[in-house]
């Protein structure tokens, strides 16, 4: 028990804690609708095309997160007015406008000269989190948790049937512009935990795994969360122990979850079929 | 029935205008969506309240497309729409909609009872949960169309049957006036179509109008009250010994009596 206790004694710890729990939570259950929407690209790039914001907001002194948000919040914005057109599919438009955006945060990033910062970007710096950081990090879980539970029935509906929404007045289009500004949110945040590259895999595995395990939507979302809170634990223990890079433990301890549960669901469902059969 | 707090639509509650048909179109004609080319031309329609009308026509005559220009799904070029005296889009509660199955995700994951409670959702609108009384309106029309004992089930574990059956359990738990059903009877099991046959006798007892796509013609005159034939988008004459019934294909200077 020490061993798992002992990490925690500094405050910068206690900070990563608190950030990584929160920023697990907040993507794993968001990440239960990225993952039965299909939605897992336009997270991945969602995430990359804040690092131009965050480099303008690194190079002006501003909040990193300030930055990030903008800049995800132009990509949502040309995500839903993109998909609009039909002349261009959504996918290779996105696949377009993150490199690009992303291009342009590498270049702005090498005049400045600082790979240390820049690694803090692409790999996320959770033991660097200040007090500030973390009120907008519990900030940002509070209103995605909220809006997930305000809006969950009008979700759930355009998920799967945006036909009917549309026909009783809901419209699909703006539930899934509000969809997207929650995954701008999230992913503003989760860029602090396990950096632009990695934060893909907070809203998309632990979801994953979840999802092998019930077919209760409010169920998943629960067990998403909890497994993210379990491997931001492990993660940051390791990373400590380790000495390692935090974002890439609590990524590492994501994806460990993800293969035992695989693993453990589909020997369950050979015994089933097993049981069934004699 | 209490008004949502928070509509989807504002104006979406207008009253019936007495007198009025459950539904009239005017020349009514529509485009395939972001083109010019004519899905529909010009279909003059009108179905009386309590009234049960077929439309006939091939794949592609545009059965499904005025069946979604009623629903407001598709937007209306030229020539109107009254749905009880009101346009489209005035009374969304009073219409309900009856999918091909194609058009929903049958692998997500939802029990058959909470996809038939999306059926309350027009009447509650934002921020208002389903309460009992919504859940008892559930529970009746899945007995009664013999899903009670599937009511947990997921609906991508469904068959095909019991997935149509599904998607008219929620079209009466909107408990609608004017139901649109694309083709409720397509390809589905011996009980299935007993069953769907069954509600929809009782449905004209209670005054409901049916509007129902339909390749059946065998059983047209069993069913309906009165056909109309569709071709390349535009109203036909019924072909030489076919089932027309009633005439809802009325011109158009007869309505203007309660229009104006």
């Amino acid at each position: 028990m020490g061993v798992l206790i002992d990490p925690f004694r500094y405050t910068f710890m206690q900070h990563a804690l608190f950030a990584a729990v929160l920023i697990g939570v907040t993507c794993a259950v968001l990440g239960v609708y990225v993952v039965q929407r299909r939605m897992a690209f336009v997270g991945d790039a969602m995430a990359h095309t804040t690092l131009p914001g965050l480099v303008v907001a690194h190079l002006w002194g501003w909040n990193l997160a300030v930055g990030g948000l903008a800049a995800a919040v132009v990509t949502a914005v040309c995500i839903a007015w993109v998909s609009r057109r039909q002349q261009v599919k959504e996918d290779t438009a996105i696949g377009v406008v993150f490199t690009g955006m992303f291009a342009v945060g590498v270049l702005l990033m090498s005049r400045t000269r600082s790979y240390r910062d820049l690694s803090h970007m692409l790999f996320g710096n959770v033991l660097g989190v200040t007090t500030q950081d973390l009120y907008l990090i519990a900030g940002v879980a509070v209103v995605v948790l909220m809006v997930l539970w305000l809006f969950h029935k009008e979700l759930e509906l355009t998920s799967f049937d945006p036909t009917h929404a549309e026909v009783i007045g809901l419209k699909a289009g703006l539930m899934r512009l509000l969809l997207l500004g929650l995954l701008a949110l999230a992913v503003v945040t989760g860029i602090q935990a396990v950096g632009v590259i990695l934060t893909n895999a907070l809203l998309v595995t632990p979801a994953a795994a979840a999802a092998l395990l019930t077919d209760n939507f409010p169920r998943r979302m629960l067990i998403a969360a909890v497994l993210a809170t379990g491997c931001a634990v492990a993660g940051l223990v390791a990373s400590y122990l380790l000495e390692a890079s935090s974002g890439a433990s609590i990524v590492l301890a994501c994806t460990t979850t993800f293969l035992i549960v695989s693993l453990g669901a589909s020997v369950y469902r050979s015994l089933l079929s097993a049981d069934s059969t004699t | 029935m209490s008004d949502p707090l928070f509509p989807y639509s504002r104006g979406r509650h207008a009253d019936p205008t007495p007198d009025a048909p459950a539904l009239v179109t005017d020349r009514l004609t529509v485009c395939y969506p972001g083109t010019q080319r004519f899905a529909l031309r010009e279909v003059s329609v009108r179905a009386n309240r309590g009234s049960r009308v077929a439309l006939v026509g091939p794949n592609g005559a545009g059965k499904s497309t005025l069946l979604k220009a009623v629903a407001g799904l598709l937007p209306i070029a030229s020539g109107s729409v009254q749905i009880y005296g009101n346009p489209v889009g005035a009374c969304h509660h009073r219409v309900a909609y009856l999918p091909q199955r194609g058009d929903i995700d049958w692998s997500f994951p939802i029990p058959v009872s909470r996809f038939v409670l999306t059926g309350r959702y027009v009447h509650l609108g934002w921020c208002r949960r389903p309460d009992n009384r919504d859940r008892e309106v559930v529970t009746a029309v899945l007995n009664r169309l013999g899903l009670g004992n599937l009511a947990d089930r997921q609906i991508g574990r469904l068959s095909g049957g019991q997935q149509q059956r599904a998607l008219l359990a929620r079209a009466l738990a909107q408990g609608a006036d004017l139901l649109l059903l694309d083709e409720p009877l397509n390809a589905v099991d011996a009980e299935t179509r007993d069953i769907i046959d069954t509600v929809m006798a009782d449905l004209r007892g209670e005054g409901k109008t049916l509007l129902v796509a339909t390749h059946d013609l065998g059983r047209l005159a069993d069913v309906f009250d009165s056909a109309v034939y569709l071709q390349a988008g535009a109203l036909i004459p019924a072909p030489v010994g076919a089932f027309c019934g009633a005439p809802c294909c009325a011109p158009v200077a007869e309505e203007a009596s309660w229009a104006s």
